[in-house]
């Protein structure tokens, strides 16, 4: 696709790419209709809440260290301001680094949804400019703000002329997309457009994208191997490094959904390649894409040295442990960036994979390829049951209930607690590296066998607690709420 | 008019959805986009019965904001009632109905006659922040679901205090306050919390008085109630930490509700002997902490930043710096609260702002000379600040991050005991 950079705004995932948020069925019929381009979302007449597009956008632009995010809207869009201070300041804690990055609010009342607040809007601009000298501002619509028609993309403009950092527009309007993952396009799209500069001179560093950096240390070391350095995106990243990502050899990222507009949108523009292999989790995954950066890097034999050592290591412990999780069954939940990458990772474990609910469903990436993860799963004939839910808990549950699996696994806050409640371990895969490289996937594989060993914990919350769905819902069919469903997923009941 | 909120202390008014949630078996229903539950919860403690990942909502999007939502409300609270299994469902609308106009209430109207009751409360995010949410809910029920009776319950007291979940010790002290009541032989009512729900909303209209436990929050409630249901209230400004402020209370309480004056200081003097057979115990840490300073300022809500200004200065004997009232609360009940500030023991007064603008307080506790290491009681935003100034810091108002509370409170003589252990567990970490 063509990057608009002259532009603040970015379609949505669902116009860009065909994203969808309902779907039930398997995964080789959702992977067919991708391909055939026949696959179209259903809409719910039921749905419980979900995540807003805001959240994404400006939790990752909010990471970035010395900058300002203005976020003009009511105060409940800005609330996650206070989140955001909490994470800068101790992620960058844990780095040995300081941030000044702030996240303010406007507090919109209802004579500015009535008058507009551009003029009010302007000062704070100004002020927070004067109070923290932000090395970049980010200036964020709201629902409100945007149903107002309040122009921010003009208060910027106008602006400009008194502030000497970069200062965009941000389009945050939460009802635009049910996926929030729209949200990390849109930190994205800020970034290239505002603070990425055309390369001076290329450089030996990959643009590494992730959530919260946890492997930074061991990363780095691992590419000190091949003469690479990383420079991960965008949790601690200053403007200064920010500016220079079109000097890098690649990009790559932990997970597709959060990386790829930045990832196509650099290649695109300034010609560094990405990364478009399956994730790094587990060892097919790994494996793969390890090498695909010595291919582009023109580190081949390096990478292949490395892998061999690493093989020697974990291989052998990887096997022993595999023993033990056999005959496992398992559902999950997680963005599509996850599902499907976990999948696989539990295929290789020898843990049977029962159902996998994405939270979307991207039918195609930027460039117009089905997900590399989607595609190696057809590929190796694995195939199981499959919806697309914005996080339905209720369907969650209801597949769990009915096929009762020896764990879920899940990656959001506030998922896992369900499962338990229904008696079934969960696994909450929260850090974005807890399956990276040969060393975690041998972790992984050893937490999942902690939580089925010891099974107190949610046994004695289940005994006790009352699971607030009614029993009508639990004799329903999964599909219930979704319409259009039957003519283009298989029922399931 | 739209302002500077830096580094914020509320939400906006659809964060009433944890008035909802605190309610058992009520569940809330949004009418607005679809992260605005999952921006508005706390991600601790807030996975009970329900939890904000499942209240149902009608997710609006470009095409609902454009031709309206209310066909996707009606369907939404249609299958909420199938789906989940509660005892009140309260619709609350986000912006986006109320800027295009969707009539909810007529929408709601339509399950007057469901098996459960389906309130409605507007609680659009540009309406007001959290605590006008708050009063925004419990006017719902009033209107909606309370009718004034003539059957009255002697010595019922409906119970009124913090606001859910914004206050983290919300849970622990309506309960410590309801002992309390019971210990001078009255029967309180409360809403909130483990096993309290419909059954006590229902037998709120049978009290002989309401009971307000805070400086502003919900006095708007306390006379809609006088005027609906015909009960009176007593509106006691200062939330009880310690001994002086309890015993107050007590006495006033006692008083209002006609208790026997006799019982009341009996209670009393159980309480007070055994607190100070505490203090006594302690006192020499107090008194001999070098590392702590006579001066304090708290930054909190009202409720919050009140409450322990008069603990302080009352019962430990500190004195108090500028204090900060984060809340943004309504202007007409300001005089009435800085009156309280200044009704101190032996005269003093403390001085109080109330901003939300979090980058002035910083400054101005920053130019404060405390003489010697503060005490700084306040949001998380105060931890860095503290360390700055080598001072002790306590996290006792939102947003917090620094302390779990699962059921610990502060409020009545129990509470203050609490909060000293807290404030000198952080003070005996420095060398003294």
């Amino acid at each position: 696709m063509a990057f608009n950079l002259e532009s603040s705004n970015v379609a949505t995932r669902e116009n860009r790419i065909g994203s969808i948020t309902g779907y039930i069925g398997s995964l080789s019929d959702l992977a067919n209709q991708s391909k055939c381009g026949t696959l179209k979302g259903c809409s719910r007449c039921f749905s419980q809440s979900s995540s807003c597009l805001s959240t994404c956008a400006l939790n990752q632009l909010s990471a970035i260290r010395d900058v300002a995010i203005i976020h003009h809207g009511p105060a409940g869009c800005s609330v996650a301001g206070a989140n955001a201070y909490y994470l800068d300041k101790v992620m960058a804690r844990k780095r040995g680094v300081t941030t000044s990055t702030v996240y303010v609010g406007t507090d919109m009342n209802e004579n500015d949804t009535i008058f507009g607040s551009a003029e009010s809007l302007r000062k704070i601009i100004l002020e927070v400019n004067r109070r923290y000298s932000p090395k970049a501002i980010f200036v964020s619509s709201s629902c409100a703000t945007g149903i107002i028609g309040e122009d921010i993309d003009s208060i910027v403009d106008d602006v400009k002329t008194e502030i000497d950092v970069p200062i965009v527009a941000v389009h945050c309007e939460g009802f635009k997309s049910r996926i929030w993952a729209t949200g990390f396009d849109i930190s994205d799209h800020a970034v290239l457009s505002s603070i990425v500069k055309p390369p001076k001179q290329k450089r030996n560093t990959i643009n590494f994208k992730n959530f919260y950096e946890s492997a930074r240390p061991e990363i780095i070391e691992m590419f000190k191997n091949f003469d690479l350095e990383p420079i991960f995106l965008y949790c601690n990243s200053t403007v200064e490094e920010l500016s220079r990502l079109s000097e890098s050899l690649a990009t790559t990222c932990i997970c597709g959904t959060l990386g790829n507009y930045l990832g196509n949108g650099l290649e695109e523009k300034y010609g560094v390649p990405y990364i478009r292999t399956i994730n790094p989790l587990g060892i097919a995954g790994f494996e793969a894409w390890l090498r695909e950066i010595g291919r582009v890097t023109g580190r081949e034999a390096a990478v292949e040295k490395y892998i061999e050592e690493q093989r020697a290591v974990y291989l052998p412990q990887i096997e022993e442990i595999k023993k033990e999780l056999k005959g496992l069954r398992a559902v999950l939940g997680m963005g599509p960036g996850y599902t499907f990458e976990v999948s696989r990772v539990l295929n290789e474990l020898g843990i049977e994979v029962v159902w996998a609910l994405a939270w979307h469903y991207d039918k195609k990436y930027e460039n117009g390829d089905v997900p590399p993860s989607m595609q190696y799963l057809l590929e190796n004939d694995v195939d199981f049951e499959a919806s697309v839910a914005d996080q339905q808990n209720y369907e969650v549950m209801n597949i769990l209930n009915q096929y009762q699996p020896d764990l879920y696994l899940s990656r959001h806050p506030g998922s896992t607690v369900w499962a338990i409640k229904n008696g079934t371990p969960a696994v909450y895969v929260a850090d974005e590296y807890m399956i990276f490289g040969y060393k975690h996937t041998l972790e992984f594989a050893q937490s999942v066998l902690d939580s089925i060993h010891n099974r107190s914990f949610e046994k004695n919350l289940a005994r006790r607690v009352k699971l607030p769905y009614t029993d009508w819902w639990y004799q329903q069919n999964v599909d219930k709420f979704l319409e259009e469903a039957k003519t283009n997923g298989k029922v399931v009941g | 008019m739209a302002k500077l909120l830096d580094k914020q202390r509320y939400k906006c008014a659809l964060g009433a959805m944890q008035t909802v949630q605190a309610i058992s078996r009520a569940i809330p229903i949004l009418h607005s986009g679809p992260g605005c539950a999952q921006k508005l919860s706390d991600s601790i403690g807030s996975s009970g019965y329900f939890s904000p990942n499942i209240f149902p909502c009608t997710s609006i999007n470009e095409k609902d904001v454009v031709f309206g939502g209310v066909k996707k409300l009606e369907t939404t609270i249609e299958n909420a009632l199938k789906v989940i299994d509660a005892d009140l469902y309260v619709v609350l609308t986000g912006c986006i109905p109320e800027i295009v106009g969707d009539d909810t209430g007529e929408v709601v109207s339509h399950f007057e006659d469901a098996k459960k009751p389906v309130l409605y409360a507007s609680t659009a995010g540009f309406k007001g922040n959290n605590y006008r949410g708050h009063e925004q809910v419990i006017d719902a029920i009033i209107e909606q679901y309370l009718e004034k009776t003539d059957e009255k319950e002697e010595g019922l007291v409906n119970l009124w205090a913090d606001v859910p979940y914004q206050d983290l010790f919300w849970l622990g002290n309506i309960r410590e306050l309801e002992n309390l009541l019971k210990e001078i032989g009255l029967k309180p009512n409360t809403i909130f919390g483990y096993q309290r729900g419909l059954e006590n909303i229902k037998t709120i209209p049978k009290a002989q008085f309401n009971l307000l436990v805070s400086p502003w929050v919900s006095v708007g409630n306390m006379k809609k109630m006088e005027r609906k249901l015909g009960i009176p209230y007593l509106h006691y400004p200062t939330l009880p930490i310690g001994a002086f402020e309890t015993s107050k209370f007590l006495r006033e309480v006692g008083k209002f509700a006609g208790v026997d004056d006799q019982k009341v200081s009996k209670v009393i003097d159980d309480h007070e002997n055994y607190y100070y057979y505490l203090i006594e115990r302690y006192a020499d840490l107090f008194l001999e902490t070098r590392v702590m300073a006579k001066q304090f300022s708290v930054v909190a809500d009202a409720q919050y930043a009140l409450a322990i200004t008069k603990f302080l200065v009352n019962d430990l004997g500190l004195v108090p710096a500028k204090q900060f009232v984060t809340d943004d609360t309504p202007k007409q009940f300001r005089e009435a609260i800085r009156k309280e500030f200044e009704n101190l023991n032996y005269g003093l007064k403390a001085e109080v702002a109330f901003e939300t603008d979090s980058y002035k307080i910083h400054q101005e506790i920053k130019e404060h000379d405390y003489h010697g290491y503060p005490l700084i009681l306040g949001s998380y935003y105060e931890k860095e600040l503290a360390e700055e100034l080598f001072g002790h810091y306590l996290n006792i108002s939102w947003p917090v991050q620094d302390k779990v509370v699962l059921d610990d409170f502060y409020v009545g003589y129990t509470g203050g005991i609490r909060l000293i252990e807290d404030i000198y567990s952080v003070a005996v970490q420095r060398w003294n």
